[in-house]
């Protein structure tokens, strides 16, 4: 386990000086942008824009970082070969795995963290005075990173069995299905046969709900999240990732490396 | 020896975990039911900004927001709920994004200009959508048709409903019977055989089945409203003769007036209210329907 | 008597290939082998004979279709067994964003070396592979051959008994060269046991305790270098220099540079020729004993193998 976070640290460190955390210059400016215009265009809900636009914002540079570099967090210790030193010395296949992911979900956190401190100085330039209800957008803040901790998982499980482009592809696919299993509930089910329906059903309880862990209109409307809710998705993250994890050990303990 | 813990141990984890999920999703379903919180279906209500960001792929968006529309109409329509403020501008961002869209003018049309629960109750909404598809798709003479059908249907301004069949009948591909309509309804304005005609088009050219099964329901309704008329026509004569109403449909096929029982479209009597008037029988869901469409008049 | 440092017992890996992976290439068949404890071994063959399968197959970066090894008398599955083994990699490439002082730490933490010792190993291994200067520079930055020493530093980082080495030479100019010659021999005086792959075979020649002859996936030859060639010496060479014209009749056969002479003779004529030579004033600059070289020995085998299967694909990796 040790081990385990001598690799993830190593991962951040990588990621850092690839540039990653650039993106917070990007998020910082359009963060800037939107407070100045927001205050202009649209009267009343400047509140609503700034949230709205800053979750978006977060959730869609997570999702870009996660996928993208997700994905190569394996392949490309393959592809370039560091990965044979590395695993030559007394380290576990699998702790090499959850160092890797742990290292960039820590740089998620990291990264998703400094943005929601963006987020807040803009909604403080917007609304001097800030209310309980505003806790919100922390919450899901977090939840979005829950989400890109899964995204990650589930990129790293495919960059360990395809190539780095199909990998990327799954990834988002399944992550695209993700937001609307819930609206496979939803569907009119006198369309579909019995075996359809049932199936279906099974489906959109067993993928994963990404759904779950979007709360921003909740979050744009400052109003209150209870507990129980974080408490659900916490635990349904962590089982999630936990499961694609081991999946990917599995995968990858096997693996010959060319 | 380690491979055989590994080959018990990970279809064990995967069990539990998927058990787990399972249980997890359920629960997370319900806990978010009851916050019941207003979910934006339209986040961003701006066409033009959402057709700015599409970038090229604006018709695929457009996809996309007639499909929220079809799923948004078909959900809330199934659960009764007759608010459906969010239609407008989701059709107004689907026709913007893809203007060629016709399935969103003329199935949007229905839905915005129908009385609740069928639509939205907004035909001013409908003329300014199939207005615009009209300028965008001068060729499609259907639009046109639609056009009248609001104004003779949902607005009854004929003089308007004519005018539109007969903009429509000048397009070499339309079909002759527009021209026919155009002078009937200026000649008559709403007329029985009208109202059939147009609702029997419907019923006819739809695919989509809750419009199919709105347009045979008016038609039976018509059709019963119809042959009430020439019942009360017959107690009229009833009543010269034995100085009274009829107050059983029985009554004046014993009288020799009527050969057999007139029933409706749905093999139900039709009977005479306390008023001698001829009426659907209660018994009829035809009667039911039509309590429900003359609720919202 | 100890168990040898690194064992192998009938080790084979097939290589699914063609449509749907239905083809299987052999790599590697039935390798049985020994490496003593103590021993330089030199593991030799041409490109794509089955040398890196078998080092990847030791450091379990490859699983074997049949077949086991045990190093230091552990099976390789046990992963304790990487504590006392370094591995430098054929072609070695390490995080480039890194420098070699933090690629080398990275490891020793891997290694979970106290961090008392770290600083001063670090500081020592980049000495010892000449890379002191630039310690600090990113491996982005780094030539083929500073690569290859950085790899050759992380691989007795710490202080491993068993030491593999896949291609140490290549990549680096003499100085390079003579230097991981001088490492290898280091490490044989204190003790480890080294096995290296090479195909050049002067290398192997000058290093190597014993060498294992590897050809087609195949193990054809081990022993000593002069063992397999066989020691009987067929000439002696000698060198000199002469500014005279005498002794004519053995200048005849000499091949001529300048002033200088290259002459071969039988070992019964040797010493008669060094007294014709020193009679006649030449100056004797070296006297050598032409053998049977490695190399020949290993193209008699390379071409007997051809010879004999065609099919075997000898591919440039």
């Amino acid at each position: 386990m040790k081990r385990a976070g001598v690799v993830a640290l190593n991962t951040f460190r990588e990621a850092v000086r690839d540039r990653v955390l650039y993106n917070l210059l990007f998020f910082a400016l359009l963060m800037m942008a939107a407070s100045v215009i927001a205050g202009q265009i649209s009267i009343g809900i400047e509140q609503t824009v700034i949230v709205t636009l800053g979750l978006s914002a977060i959730s869609l540079m997570g999702l870009l970082i996660s996928i993208f570099i997700g994905v190569g967090l394996v392949s490309k210790e393959m592809d370039k070969r560091t990965l044979y030193a590395v695993l030559a010395k007394p380290l576990r296949r699998w702790e090499f795995l959850l160092g890797k992911f742990g290292g960039l979900v820590l740089t998620l956190a990291v990264n998703v963290a400094a943005m929601a401190v963006g987020l807040f100085l803009a909604l403080i330039y917007v609304k001097p005075e800030l209310e309980r209800g505003d806790a919100t957008v922390l919450i899901a803040v977090y939840f979005i990173w829950l989400k890109l901790a899964l995204v990650v998982a589930l990129a790293l499980l495919f960059s360990c069995f395809t190539t780095p482009l199909l990998a990327i592809l799954f990834t988002a696919g399944i992550y695209i299905v993700g937001l609307y299993v819930q609206e496979l509930r939803n569907m009119p089910m006198q369309m579909m046969s019995g075996g359809m329906t049932l199936f279906t059903k099974w489906l959109s309880f067993l993928l994963p709900n990404f759904e779950n862990f979007n709360i921003m209109a909740m979050a744009a409307h400052s109003r209150q999240v209870p507990g129980t809710l974080i408490a659900q998705n916490t635990l349904y993250a962590a089982i999630y990732c936990a499961i694609v994890l081991t999946a990917a050990v599995v995968v990858f303990s096997r693996r010959n490396l060319k | 020896m380690k491979t055989a813990k590994t080959i018990v141990l990970v279809p064990v984890i995967l069990l539990a975990g998927f058990m787990g999920v399972w249980k997890l999703q359920h629960a997370l379903d319900k806990q978010r039911a009851r916050l019941s919180e207003e979910r934006d279906y339209v986040l961003l209500s701006s066409p033009k900004l959402i057709q700015a960001v599409s970038l090229e792929y604006a018709p695929l968006m457009a996809d996309f927001y007639w499909t929220r529309v079809v799923q948004f109409y078909g959900n809330k329509h199934v659960r009764g709920d007759a608010n459906l403020e969010q239609l407008w501008p989701l059709l107004d961002i689907t026709t913007t994004l893809d203007p060629n869209l016709i399935v969103a003018y003329r199935f949007g049309a229905i839905f915005l200009s129908q009385r609740a629960p069928g639509g939205a109750g907004r035909p001013d909404l409908a003329v300014r959508l199939i207005e615009r598809g009209i300028k965008e798709n001068p060729e499609d003479w259907r639009l046109y048709e639609d056009l009248g059908f609001i104004y003779y249907m949902d607005l009854k301004d004929y003089k308007k409903a004519s005018e539109a069949f007969l903009e429509g009948s000048k397009n070499p591909k339309a079909l002759i019977w527009m021209k026919v309509m155009a002078a009937k309804i200026a000649a008559e304005g709403e007329s029985y055989e009208t109202s059939f005609f147009l609702w029997n088009d419907v019923y006819t050219n739809t695919t989509d089945p809750q419009i199919k099964e709105n347009a045979k329901a008016h038609l039976q309704l018509l059709r019963a409203l119809e042959d009430c008329k020439q019942l009360d026509l017959l107690g009229g004569e009833y009543e010269k003769r034995f100085g009274h109403r009829p107050r059983r449909v029985s009554e004046l096929v014993e009288a020799g007036m009527l050969q057999g029982m007139a029933v409706d479209p749905l093999d139900y009597p039709y009977t005479f209210d306390e008023n001698g008037k001829a009426a659907l029988n209660p018994k009829s869901p035809l009667f039911e329907k039509q309590k429900f469409f003359e609720r919202f008049k | 008597m100890t168990a040898p440092a690194i064992e192998t017992e009938n080790l084979t890996k097939e290589y699914p290939h063609g449509f749907l992976n239905l083809k299987k290439r052999n790599s590697l068949e039935g390798l049985n082998m020994q490496v003593e404890t103590g021993e330089i071994f030199g593991f030799i063959g041409p490109n794509g004979a089955g040398k890196t399968t078998t080092i990847k197959l030791l450091m379990r970066l490859i699983f074997p279709t049949a077949g086991t090894a045990r190093i230091l008398g552990k099976p390789i599955s046990d992963i304790d067994m990487h504590r006392d083994v370094g591995y430098l990699p054929e072609q070695p490439y390490f995080y480039d964003y890194l420098s070699a002082a933090e690629l080398l730490d990275y490891f020793a933490r891997i290694h979970d070396l106290p961090a008392t010792v770290r600083k001063e190993r670090i500081e020592k291994m980049l000495q010892k592979v000449g890379l002191e200067t630039a310690g600090k520079i990113q491996l982005r930055k780094y030539s083929k051959g500073m690569l290859q020493r950085a790899g050759m530093a992380q691989a007795i980082l710490h202080d491993p008994k068993v030491v593999i080495l896949d291609e140490p030479m290549s990549g680096l100019d003499p100085i390079g060269r003579r230097e991981v010659r001088d490492i290898i021999l280091g490490l044989k005086h204190e003790g480890k046991t080294v096995m290296f792959s090479t195909h050049i075979l002067s290398d192997a020649e000058m290093l190597c305790d014993r060498v294992g002859v590897i050809v087609g996936g195949k193990l054809r030859g081990v022993g000593a270098p002069e063992q397999l060639v066989g020691v009987k010496a067929k000439a002696t060479e000698i060198f000199f220099e002469l500014t005279g014209q005498s002794a004519a009749p053995l200048l005849a056969k000499a091949t001529r540079t300048g002033d200088r002479y290259r002459l071969q003779v039988p070992e019964a004529e040797l010493y008669d020729t060094i007294d014709q030579l020193r009679a006649a004033g030449a100056k004797i600059l070296s006297a050598a004993q032409v053998r049977a070289t490695l190399e020949e020995f290993f193209m008699d085998l390379v071409e007997a193998d051809r010879a004999q299967a065609a099919a075997v694909e000898v591919s440039g990796k």
